[in-house]
């Protein structure tokens, strides 16, 4: 039951806000709209995949901001210029990334502030990389992001396309059951002879995996990088995932509520500018827009659970 | 009754699990002390003893859990070979249900499966997951309302509960030999106890093996064949089931508390009894210096009814220093414990307002307190200091009650307070709540024992989240309750 | 019991808040190593002086922190730059409006403490995310307010925050001030408990008659009333308020309480860490500063030490 609201409620607020755009300016409802209210939807979403990842195992990631600047200043030089050493440090990028989840796990360290110094650690390596905003994005990763599908645009595509695999990657494939098992209860887990360690490094490495995606989405969208190129995606990454139904504890996630959250955000900056706010208050509007879907949601949760009334405190 | 277990468990002689002299020590705790034990197939050995006793240890060290410091354990496989360790225990078919519950809320029944069955992988394998966890469920508790797809966090206690014991029996890549269940029923109610028990014995008469902990006695001699008494992290002894009595049962625990707790004297009661202090819209009403029980079948809203007039008569700022109520809970981890802190700490929490000169805490007069209590409950500790985690649940549980009953409120509220705790620490704790009640508290107090409702001056039945009974006085007994609690269910199927 | 120094010197170590003196320290001595131990006292003032700002936001943070999981304030650098802008705007450097610009920032950071509280009480929100949005309004307001100007402090205000008692820099006694305060509040009151047990195990704390949503309240207000104080201070030291001015502070408030040895879990925290962390936060990026390293080592560098020290500080380890 609970499941249910879970995912209902994203893909209302998401609707929502794209009639109130609609109506607002009903030129957006073409192919052309489309894309321009999306464009920046997929190294979002991606981001927030990534950041799901780390959510699922009870843990929080405050670096993922710099660390999808990290992966787009690669892209944008070494990837770009030789890409086979580009490639190469991206892996390590993600390799490092399973063993700050293992480090996590074994020293028994709050995640928030390991990640938390890990934000400065690439946020240092990106800066060593491209001091001034600059490089190129590679042809093919251009290519990509610039394609044309008939009926619907890219950036739409892509976005199905990632919810659809993470959807089986998380919730349906057992290994995906085994990673929110961790969220859900670490002893059981461990009882069962299971490796917690091997685990969560697996999430770790695959929140690296969505990270360095998401800034080759990036790099492929702006064409250039910089080293604070993505530096709010860590907390539009982790409001994306709470708008999308996830919790912070107990392994409740939801990737295609987590996309979904994504898209949302990403509209609503699309949504201000169309109606023509004054700059001083964008932030503050966004802000605002995130208060109201959270309350709309509190008020759809409130109908779904009457027995439980007394249980919380 | 298929049971695929039975086939390779037909040597009666060659045993499933062999421990020999086996030793746990965690520094100078002893929590295993030489243990030596066979379990063959078809036998189902229940397993006694005081909280600490080492019988947690035993089933960690028996499931391959724990590795001991000291002696052997091995196990044999269904082709007769033998192995030791966690990947030997699993492959020989040891099955384990911990009295703690150990499943994801946030995964889906069978999901859960998924932990303990590694074989569970590849495309189709929610379907086989599927089919496993229902044909268990549906084998021990036929009449079970639980889908295969529902959420586990969904479930009341005692579903989970279910699914949990289901779990330990389902079939899987390696078949269940011996299946270990520590308190499979403290969150069940009768008639569902009932159904585990019958399948106990079916899966005992066709080869399998189970370790039956429990505090209930009723239950253990129901089911087992044999009956191992632990004290001090060793076997002092271990006869056929026929070979014990209740009593002597309890006299081989080494506890002196008779068995016999019925001293309650009702005459006196009219004297007690005063005003009414409390009611509730659901109809729950209680008098000064009354104990009233509240009964039924377990996850009938007993629980709700209890938190909901605790929170309607608490959490006022201004209630601090004379709180109207106090709670004991039984669910100690959910509830109660304060895990980093110590004894004291956890005991004074509740009554520490009082305790507060010039607005900083008075902590020789919370010491005071504390040592007051620790006598007069029996708190067995040589510093209150000491973390609470120290101390075996029974004695966790004391410090809780200390907690509610060391403040001034006239209400005290329990929500299953004796759950997982050992005999000598309930007498004690009726002997309390009876004192208490004279000087002229009133206690509201759910129990999922019979036995514990039988103490009350008056009793709630609840039934489907609703009051389907009060009985007062001669009219509470184990027959009135049961007929309460399933009069109409009955006429319902 | 403590006979021999040895157990009373294990007991120092065995403290959370060691570590973050002792790499203070160590950061110190190498910094001092490379001028030949020319300028040690400057050194020491100027980090007593930012260690105050970093130190007061820290113990807002901290009682938050304590709370447990999933509590953090991440409205503190909005609700720093809106005091910051609103108190000097007000003031317009004059220098009789010092205390009412010092209570409208005060003010501020009631409103913001307040807004934030009822936003995780009535929405049920993870106080993450409900501060969270609640910093993008603040940020609005103080851009709407601001529009770019930059007012001076009064001259007075800036003179106190700038100057020194006894050779001790002002700030750095206030912020001392505060901790010891905030010590006893969390070590020897009711409230102090309270909040542990909250963090501990918020329900357990419920239902043993602690005033949950009243405990829950009053941290959230203090919190960010110290971060509007901080603010106000900040802007007033550094001769007026930007927009930017608190940007940093978001990590930073969370690295001197995690630095300082308080358990990011909650139920367990500690004051005079908070105090060990701010200074630790300081001296290693002004080590660095000397040694020429340029921001991009100076960044790697903070970020491995605040991991290092957390791991050296959690002295635990699992088995498998």
């Amino acid at each position: 039951m609970s499941g249910r609201y879970r995912i209902l409620l994203p893909v209302i607020s998401l609707a929502v806000l794209l009639a109130a755009v609609f109506y607002l300016q009903p030129r957006a409802m073409s192919y052309f709209g489309l894309n321009l209210l999306f464009n920046l939807a997929v190294p979002i979403a991606l981001a927030t995949i990534a950041q799901m990842m780390i959510i699922m195992v009870n843990d929080i990631d405050l670096s993922i901001g710099t660390f999808v600047s990290f992966s787009a200043c690669v892209t944008a030089t070494f990837l770009n210029d030789t890409p086979l050493l580009g490639a190469a440090i991206l892996i390590a990028a993600i390799l490092a990334y399973a063993a700050i989840g293992a480090l996590i796990h074994l020293r028994e360290l709050p995640a928030i502030v390991v990640t938390l110094g890990m934000s400065f650690v690439w946020g240092g390596v990106a800066v060593l990389l491209l001091p001034s905003p600059g490089g190129a994005a590679p042809g093919w990763i251009r290519t990509l992001m610039t394609v044309k599908p008939p009926l619907v645009p890219m950036a739409v595509v892509a976005c199905v396309l990632i919810a659809g695999v993470t959807h089986v990657l998380i919730m349906r494939s057992s290994t995906g059951t085994l990673l929110r098992a961790v969220g859900g209860n670490t002893k059981a887990v461990a009882r069962s002879g299971w490796s917690v360690m091997k685990l969560k490094a697996g999430a770790y490495a695959l929140a690296g995996v969505f990270g360095v995606l998401s800034g080759m989405c990036l790099v492929g969208l702006t064409t250039s990088a910089d080293a604070n190129i993505a530096l709010r995606y860590t907390l539009l990454s982790i409001a994306g995932v709470i708008l999308g139904g996830g919790e912070f504890t107990g392994g409740k996630v939801s990737p295609v509520g987590a996309v979904i959250g994504a898209l949302t955000l990403a509209l609503a900056g699309s949504f201000l500018s169309f109606m023509r706010l004054s700059p001083d208050w964008q932030i503050g509007a966004q802000g605002a827009i995130l208060i109201l879907v959270l309350a709309v949601r509190l008020v759809f949760s409130r109908r779904g659970r009457k027995w439980k009334g007394a249980e919380n405190g | 009754m298929e049971l695929a277990t039975g086939a390779g468990a037909l040597k009666p002689d060659a045993p499933l699990v062999a421990l020999s002299d086996a030793r746990v020590h965690f520094g100078a705790v002893r929590a295993l002390d030489g243990v030596s034990l066979t379990i063959s197939p078809g036998e189902c050995v229940g397993l006694i003893g005081h909280n600490g006793a080492g019988k947690s240890t035993a089933v960690n060290v028996i499931n391959g859990g724990l590795t001991p410091t000291g002696g052997s354990v091995s196990y044999v496989m269904e082709d007769g070979s033998q192995g030791t360790g966690a990947v030997a225990a699993r492959a020989a078919g040891i099955r384990s249900v911990f009295q703690e519950l150990s499943l994801c809320p946030n995964l889906t029944v069978l999901e859960n499966l998924r932990i303990p069955h590694r074989d569970l992988t590849g495309f189709g394998w929610r379907k086989t997951a599927a089919q496993r966890i229902s044909k268990a469920l549906g084998e021990l508790f036929p009449g079970h309302r639980i889908e295969p797809g529902m959420a586990v966090g969904d479930l009341t206690l005692a579903e989970r509960q279910m699914v949990e014991i289901a779990a330990g029996f389902a079939e899987g890549a390696t078949p269940a030999r011996l299946v270990i269940l520590d308190e499979p029923t403290s969150s069940l109610d009768a008639s569902i106890a009932r159904q585990l028990l019958a399948h106990v014995r079916r899966f005992c008469s066709s080869g399998g093996a189970v370790i039956f902990i429990s505090h209930m006695l009723g239950e253990v001699f129901e089911v087992a064949t044999r009956i191992d008494v632990m004290k001090d992290g060793k076997i002092i002894d271990s006869r056929p089931a026929s070979g014990f009595t209740q009593q002597s049962l309890i006299d081989a625990m080494g506890h002196v508390a008779s068995e016999k707790t019925d001293v309650r004297a009702a005459v006196e009661a009219g004297d007690r009894i005063g005003e009414e202090v409390l009611s509730t819209p659901e109809g729950l009403s209680a008098r000064r210096g009354e104990i009233v029980g509240l009964a039924g079948l377990a996850g009938h809203g007993q629980a709700e009814a209890l938190a909901r007039f605790f929170m309607s008569r608490s959490g006022a700022l201004s209630k601090v220093r004379t709180p109207d109520v106090a709670f004991v809970a039984g669910d100690r981890g959910r509830d109660g414990v304060m895990p980093l802190w110590s004894i004291l700490r956890n005991l004074t929490l509740t009554h520490l307002p009082s305790l507060v000169r010039n607005g900083l805490i008075d902590r020789d007069a919370e010491a005071r307190l504390g040592a007051d209590w620790k006598a007069r409950i029996g708190i067995r500790t040589d510093n209150m200091n000491n973390p609470i985690l120290s101390l075996s649940g029974g004695n966790q549980q004391k410090a809780l009650f200390a907690r509610a009953l060391a403040s001034t409120a006239p209400i005290v509220v329990m929500d299953d307070p004796m759950r997982g705790v050992d005999v000598g620490t309930k007498q004690e704790a009726y002997e309390l709540v009876r004192r208490e009640a004279e000087s002229g508290r009133t206690f509201l107090w759910y129990s999922t024992e019979t036995e514990e409702v039988c103490q009350c001056d008056r009793v709630f039945v609840f039934r489907n989240g609703l009051i389907s009974a009060e009985l007062t006085g001669a009219a509470i007994n184990e027959e009135n309750i049961l007929a309460a609690s399933f009069e109409m269910q009955g006429a319902a199927e | 019991m403590a006979k021999s120094p040895l157990p009373a010197m294990l007991g120092i170590v065995t403290r959370p808040w060691f570590w973050a003196f002792a790499a203070s320290a160590l950061a110190f001595i190498a910094t001092l190593y490379l001028s030949d131990g020319r300028g040690g006292g400057e050194l020491l003032a100027a980090a007593l002086t930012f260690a105050s700002f970093s130190a007061i936001v820290g113990i807002g943070q901290m009682f938050v922190i304590t709370l447990g999981p999933g509590n953090v304030d991440l409205s503190i650098p909005a609700t720093m730059t809106l005091a910051g802008t609103l108190a000097l705007k007000f003031m317009g450097g004059e220098t009789g409006l010092i205390v009412p610009g010092l209570l409208l920032a005060l003010a501020v950071g009631l409103g913001a403490g307040i807004f934030n509280y009822l936003l995780i009480r009535l929405l049920r929100i993870p106080p993450i995310i409900a501060t969270l949005s609640a910093s993008f309004l603040y940020q609005s307001l103080a851009i709407w307010w601001n529009r770019g100007l930059r007012i001076k402090p009064p001259e007075v205000l800036a003179d106190f925050t700038t100057g020194a008692l006894i050779g001790i820099p002002n700030l750095t006694v206030i912020g001392i001030l505060i901790a010891v305060v905030s010590w006893v509040v969390l070590e020897r009151s009711l409230f102090g408990r309270w909040i542990s047990a909250f963090g501990q195990n918020t329900r357990a704390a419920r239902l043993s008659g602690v005033p949950v949503e009243a405990v829950r309240a009053i941290t959230y207000v203090s919190s960010a009333v110290l971060a509007a104080f901080t603010g106000y201070l900040l802007a007033s030291f550094s001769g007026g308020a930007a927009l930017n001015m608190g940007t940093e502070y978001l990590l930073i408030s969370i690295a001197v309480v995690v630095i300082g040895g308080s358990s990011i879990a909650g139920g367990n925290s500690n004051v005079p860490g908070i105090w060990g962390g701010a200074l630790l936060m300081f001296l290693v990026v002004s080590m660095l500063n000397s040694y020429g390293f340029g921001a991009g080592v100076r960044l790697i560098m903070t970020g491995t030490i605040i991991i290092a020290i957390v791991a050296a500080a959690s002295g635990k380890g699992r088995s498998a």
